[in-house]
């Protein structure tokens, strides 16, 4: 496939739920890791027959919490995934950590099960401040973790979120100025989101989440992100993703050019494109109910439909205008709304690509609006 | 049929929730006219709004048979009128067809400004009055200081006031008698030949135009050939009725006696409220003085969101036009709104009665443009044009001066309050003709112009006297002002439909309301946007709406693809119930609340 093929493995258990996370994670007390593994290895030979032969581009652990995982659980999948497929020379295998000082301590297994690039969940590096995100661990954990890392992995990544309650321009720029000389090639930086459904969404709706920042403060803090990150050499190569030139995220960047990936674990999504339609699929969330259809149908998959093509081109543009290199000019037909936002400077184009501006970056959602 | 004697007619007058509607119910319950199990509440409300809202909007009619006291059973007509100011006009013809009526006070809350207006209305068609003190059930209630307040302020004897709980029961029984005891027999003359009054029309979906009537002299019959003397129009009678309210028919109606009749009447239009019905053989030889039809004075642009839907609002707007003939409507075209109605009304809860039946019973969603009077343009060259629409104002070269419609309003508020009525009404350039107390309420009049009125004079006065303050009022005349057109302009293109007159001396303080207020309401675009309040070529204030800063999802990898893609869809259908001009969005809620001043 032209944009690459992955693997995206979902492990739904956290130690705690984080209060601003929406993301398909559960707690719970007993995990039969084996069990979980055979799972995996019965979607994955599913899934095999749906995609046929490929050329494998990379697998990602993502989560909930995957450095829950135990070593072997990492590395059965990983060895049913290169036997399922092919896989590529410059194979990436991803695992999102949390840095924690138990988990840094499976670091060593989890590089030789095979993993050469993690991504770590550091969110802040002040305690007061993690304490308020409800992070089981401390910002010097979380800076021990990121060397432990570096010292067994190729490659290294972590995440931060900003935009946080009280948290000042002066703040974030201090916080970053750190993160960028701890950084090893890679970062991901979220603005806060408050999510429906999650602690702080119910919190912010009742009016008790006090000190988030306003849309100017907003606004200066995605611009000072920018323009500190483009200085230090790891320009933004999608909205909230930066590195080194060639250190993107192969697995990620699959996502936003529009490429195929296998989704299995709880609520896992996936496309594949076969015979020109592009295929999506959805797996039961509840933990308990993908398990089970897994081990009962031979298939956690709880949805299955063919995109219209206007919904593929609509997706392939809402993730591609995500990334600075931008879509394929073939995608969008509508020449005078693009040549409306050129001339607000939001847009620019030539004859093969759109891309949105650095102006036009925090805006994509409304670009988004007008474009499609 | 049934002798003169044995006949009253009559309407009741009260203050909004004094408790008209409660005790027409309980006099309909109590003289077994409706069955126990079919009583609802509000049982002459019969739309949906009036319910809702609880207010009367269309004139109705009960026929209740009461066994008095003395052995007799009588025919009591109730005619139900509107309360509310709108529809003022309606309510006095109505009262033509009735002697008396009961005037209902609340006794834990006195006279107000309705009960004046609608007592003044029912003396004028010289109806004897029967007092009638509401709500002794409560605690709050003083039947004394009230009964009092009825004799000073209206000049009416209030000695003998029926004191009674309409909620309760209490003293209904002394209200059937005093109807039957203290309220006049109609007169008329059986043997003459047929006169009656058409007291009111209106559309029925199962019988077509559905016309209430008073006979006066002479004896209508089903089969009858029928005129109407001022159309000239002749039909036979299909159905003759009384109301219980629900229809039952009848042979014959005699003098003073309130029944409907069908005719195969195609519109409400064909039929003039206060036209005399005769017999097309044997005419009477002198028609009633007849009314005047109702003018509408407030006027509207009624958009549809959705220009698709034009031809659907056509339809809505001629069916509603079926059933009200006060309300009036021309296609209009307006560069930002594109095709709608520019519609006349009464009021302006008459405006939002209809507008509502639109939006509800049609599933119209609809834009609707800042309320106008009509204005008098007096051009130099000595005619006169009346404007119902800013965005028509002639080239001021050619114009001589304007004048606009008054009013006189009667506010009745509790002492503390005073000082706040004053100055409202002070702001919209009131002229203070009157100040007198009753008790511890004060009545303001106040010589108003309408247009300062028409908008939302009634929500402020509700809210700077936490609703304590009553108001009423009646249309006066034309005076000369210095009245200018407001364009406002957004990002430089003028929107129509939001020009309005309004007083030179007033517009700084109004264009820089609006402009502000407007950019509250408009939301951020990805570039600047100018607005701007203007008159002529000159801007008198200006605002900008700064542009977007921010709007960008943070993290959207693989999985959120779905969701993100659903979310912008729901985003794009959000921006459908907007009106594009030129570049910008404008929310259609945007229109009304940009008119509305805080202070
Ligand atoms: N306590 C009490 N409430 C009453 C009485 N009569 C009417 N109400 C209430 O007053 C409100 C207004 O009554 P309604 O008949 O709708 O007034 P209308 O606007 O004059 O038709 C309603 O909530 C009634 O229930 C009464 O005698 N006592
Ligand atoms: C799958 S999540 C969590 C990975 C890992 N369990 C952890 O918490 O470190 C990946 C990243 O999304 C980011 N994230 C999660 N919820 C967010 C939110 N509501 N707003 C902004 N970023 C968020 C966090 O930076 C997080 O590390
Ligand atoms: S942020 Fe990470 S650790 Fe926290 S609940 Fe979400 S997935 Fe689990
Ligand atoms: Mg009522």
């Amino acid at each position: 496939m032209a944009n690459g093929f992955g693997l995206y493995v979902h492990w739904p258990f956290c130690q705690a739920k984080c209060p601003y996370c929406d993301f398909n994670s559960h707690v719970t007390a007993q995990i039969d890791q084996a069990r979980w593994l055979a799972a995996y290895e019965s979607e994955i030979a599913r899934v095999r027959d749906d995609s046929g032969p490929r050329v494998l581009n990379s697998i990602f652990f993502g989560g909930g919490t995957p450095s829950l995982m135990e070593g072997d659980t990492v590395a059965g999948i990983i060895a049913a995934a290169r036997a399922a497929w092919s896989p590529a020379n410059d194979i990436e295998i991803t695992l999102e950590a949390n840095p924690t000082s138990v988990e840094a301590a499976r670091f060593r297994a989890y590089a030789d099960a095979g993993v050469n690039r993690v991504s770590i969940g550091v969110q802040s590096l002040r305690d007061d401040h993690l304490k308020a995100l409800g992070r089981l661990h401390s910002a010097d954990e979380a800076r021990r973790a990121v060397e432990t890392a570096e010292k067994h992995f190729p490659r290294v990544s972590f995440d931060l979120i900003y935009g946080r309650q009280h948290q000042a321009l002066a703040d974030w720029k201090e916080e970053l100025t750190e993160a960028l000389q701890m950084a090893a090639g890679h970062l991901s930086l979220y603005h806060l989101t408050i999510e429906p459904d999650t602690a702080f969404g119910d919190r912010h709706a009742r009016g008790r989440l006090p000190g988030l920042p306003d849309e100017d403060l907003s606004a200066d803090m995605f611009d000072l992100t920018q323009d500190m990150t483009g200085a230090a050499g790891l320009p933004m190569y999608e909205i909230s993703n930066h590195s080194t030139p060639g250190a993107e995220s192969i697995h990620n960047l699959i996502y936003w050019r529009s490429g195929d990936w296998a989704g299995v674990g709880p609520g896992a999504h996936g496309r594949l494109t076969l015979g020109g339609e592009r295929n999506a699929t959805e797996c039961h969330m509840a933990p308990s109910a993908w398990l089970k259809a897994v081990e009962s149908n031979r298939d956690g998959t709880s949805l299955r439909r063919v995109l219209a093509h206007e919904d593929a081109r609509i997706e392939a543009v809402m993730m591609g205008l995500r990334l600075a290199e931008g879509v394929p000019a073939s995608l969008l037909t509508n020449v005078s709304k693009i040549n409306e936002l050129e001339d607000l400077r939001l847009l620019e184009s030539d004859d093969t690509t759109v891309r949105v501006t650095p102006r036009g970056r925090p805006l994509l959602n409304a670009v988004l609006r007008d474009l499609l | 049929m049934t002798d003169l004697a044995h006949i009253r007619n009559f309407s009741i007058v009260a203050h909004i929730d004094h408790g008209k509607s409660t005790l027409a119910d309980r006099l309909i319950q109590m003289t077994g006219t409706v069955a126990e199990r079919d009583m609802k509440e509000q049982m002459l409300d019969a739309m949906d709004i009036e319910r809702e809202r609880g207010i009367t909007i269309k004139a109705n009619t009960v026929r209740i048979e009461y066994p008095a006291k003395d052995g007799q059973t009588y025919i009591l007509n109730l005619i139900d009128t509107p309360g509310h100011v709108d529809f003022a006009y309606e309510v006095s013809r109505s009262m033509q067809a009735v002697e008396g009526s009961l005037l209902v006070v609340d006794a834990s809350q006195g006279v107000e400004a309705q009960t004046l207006a609608n007592v003044y209305q029912a003396i004028d068609a010289d109806h004897e009055i029967v007092p009638v003190l509401n709500k002794i059930d409560l605690p709050a209630a003083d039947v004394d200081r009230v009964a009092e307040q009825i004799e000073d302020v209206i000049g009416i004897d209030a000695t003998d006031a029926v004191q009674i709980s309409a909620k309760t029961g209490i003293g209904i029984p002394n209200v059937l008698e005093a109807i039957v005891t203290r309220l006049p027999t109609p007169k008329g003359d059986r043997d003459a030949p047929l006169k009656a009054m058409l007291v009111d029309s209106w559309y029925d979906p199962y019988l077509g135009v559905v016309v209430m009537i008073r006979v006066i002299d002479g004896v209508i019959r089903k089969g009858d050939q029928i005129k109407m003397m001022q159309t000239g129009a002749k039909y036979g009678v299909d159905k003759l009725s009384v109301l219980k309210p629900q229809m039952v028919d009848i042979k014959e109606l005699g003098p003073g006696e309130i029944g409907i009749l069908t005719a195969s009447i195609k519109q409400v239009r064909d039929t003039r409220v206060g036209d005399t019905i005769t017999h097309d053989k044997k005419p009477c030889a002198r028609a009633l003085p007849g009314f005047k039809p109702a003018q509408p004075v407030v006027f509207c642009g009624l958009f549809p969101v959705d220009n698709a839907e034009f031809e659907d609002l056509r339809e809505a707007i001629s069916k509603l036009a079926l059933n009200d003939a006060s309300f009036s409507s021309e296609m209009e075209t307006s560069a930002a709104l594109g095709f709608g109605f520019r519609c006349g009304f009464l009021g302006l809860l008459h405006l939002e009665v209809i507008r509502d039946r639109i939006e509800r019973e049609y599933d119209i969603d609809l834009i609707t443009t800042a309320p106008s009077v009509i204005y008098h343009i007096y051009m130099r060259d000595g005619t006169m044009l009346e404007l119902h629409n800013p965005a028509d104002m002639p080239d001021l070269t050619h114009v001589d001066h304007l004048e606009e419609p008054r009013i006189k309003a009667t506010i009745l508020v509790p002492d503390e309050y005073l000082g706040d009525v004053l100055k409202l009404c002070q702001d919209r350039r009131g002229i203070q003709a009157d100040l007198t107390y009753a008790g511890s309420r004060a009545m303001v009049v106040y010589d108003l112009p309408l247009n300062e009125v028409v908008f939302d004079f009634y929500d402020r006065l509700k809210s700077v006297t936490k609703g304590y303050a009553s108001f009423d009022y009646q249309m006066t005349g034309y005076r000369a002002d210095n009245l200018v057109k407001m364009s406002i302009l957004v990002n430089d293109e003028p929107v129509d439909a939001l020009s309005m007159m309004v007083h030179r001396d007033r517009a700084e303080a109004r264009g820089r309301a609006m402009v502000e207020k407007l950019k509250d309401l408009i939301p951020r675009h990805m570039f600047k946007i100018p607005i701007q309040a203007a008159i002529g070529g000159k801007v008198i204030a200006r605002e900008t709406l700064s542009a977007l800063r921010k709007d960008v999802t943070a993290k959207c990898y693989g999985g959120d693809a779905t969701r993100k893609k659903k979310l912008l869809e729901k985003q794009k259908a959000g921006k459908k119930k907007m009106r594009q001009f030129g570049k910008v969005e404008i929310p259609q809620e945007a229109f009304i609340n940009a008119l509305k001043m805080d202070g």
